[in-house]
């Protein structure tokens, strides 16, 4: 395996994850899980380097990565459900009341 | 072609597979599901890489818990599908054109030219009493130990933060308010009465 398959399967995975964020624009939730879908095709090109330039520096970054996306994902989710109690939608075009 | 890139390969057009499922599954708690076979493929793709502690932490904290939170989310909201579809196929063409955009452009910039065999030889697989997690161990408690207090304290924030957003106070269930009942005074509790003694008649 080169590392530029590691590198082409990431950045197929970020493409994928681009255009479910543009397809899917009204549905929060799966905006959310396309985020942690880039995240995670980072994460890969960080570890696939870690491995082939023989630092572990990179894994440790994942790490961190991997902590603070799963604060995002809490706290995103939390005002999601914030957001749903007190609007009742979670459709992004009806969420425009900061829209002057 | 050895048998660990046939696993690799595998794995890697698998994971491509289920994200392409995540985005255009019908059904939020598909997508999710979608999302979880993705993360345990990817996992597999990091054992390949010998990031063995990252790739089950990969699982035990994205499929075990924020997953989780996202099936319970999904469960628990009571949304109209059938409106949040609706634009999907409008935004089909900008989406594709976008995403193969991206893709072919990437692709350039990290293909085999600037990143294959030559510039990047495959290094040596470890011995089998090679340790990741202790390697991984002896750089983040020593170099990196400072963001490893930062990343404990942004746990903290989350978890704070999480349940003081969703919270909710209900006026009807009954509980203590002990600042009230340490300011309490006795007159308002008691009222002295004053009148006139009695006699028998």
């Amino acid at each position: 395996m080169a590392l530029s398959d590691y590198l082409i399967f990431s950045a197929i995975l970020f493409s994928i994850s681009v255009a479910g964020i543009f397809l899917n624009r009204k549905n929060i939730i799966i905006i959310l899980m396309s985020i942690e879908l880039m995240l995670l095709a980072v994460n890969t090109n960080f570890i696939a380097f870690s491995y082939y330039l023989g630092d572990v520096a990179g894994q440790v970054f994942v790490f961190f990565i991997l902590t603070v996306a799963a604060a995002e994902a809490a706290i995103g989710l939390a005002i999601l459900v914030v957001l749903f109690r007190n609007k009742r939608t979670i459709n992004v075009e009806e969420l425009d009341s900061l829209n002057g | 072609m050895g048998i660990d890139q046939i696993i690799t390969y595998v794995f890697c057009g698998l994971a491509l597979l289920s994200s392409l499922m995540v985005i255009t599954a019908k059904n939020p708690v598909k997508a999710a599901m979608s999302l979880v076979l993705t993360f345990f493929l990817s996992a597999g793709i990091w054992l390949t890489l010998e990031a063995e502690f990252l790739a089950i932490s990969l699982v035990l904290v994205y499929v075990g818990a924020v997953m989780v939170l996202f099936l319970f989310v999904v469960m628990m909201l009571d949304i109209n599908l059938t409106q949040l579809r609706e634009g999907f196929i409008r935004y089909l063409p900008i989406g594709l054109l976008v995403a193969i955009l991206m893709a072919v452009l990437l692709i350039m910039a990290v293909g085999p030219a600037h990143f294959g065999l030559e510039q990047f030889a495959a290094p040596a697989r470890h011995a089998a009493d090679y340790s990741n997690v202790r390697e991984l161990g002896s750089v983040m408690y020593t170099v990196y130990v400072y963001p490893f207090e930062i990343a404990s304290v942004i746990l903290l924030v989350a978890i704070i933060a999480a349940i003081a957003l969703t919270h909710r106070r209900r006026p009807e269930t009954k509980r203590q308010d002990p600042a009230e009942q340490i300011s309490v005074k006795r007159e308002d509790r008691m009222r002295i009465v004053e009148m006139d003694t009695e006699t028998r008649k």
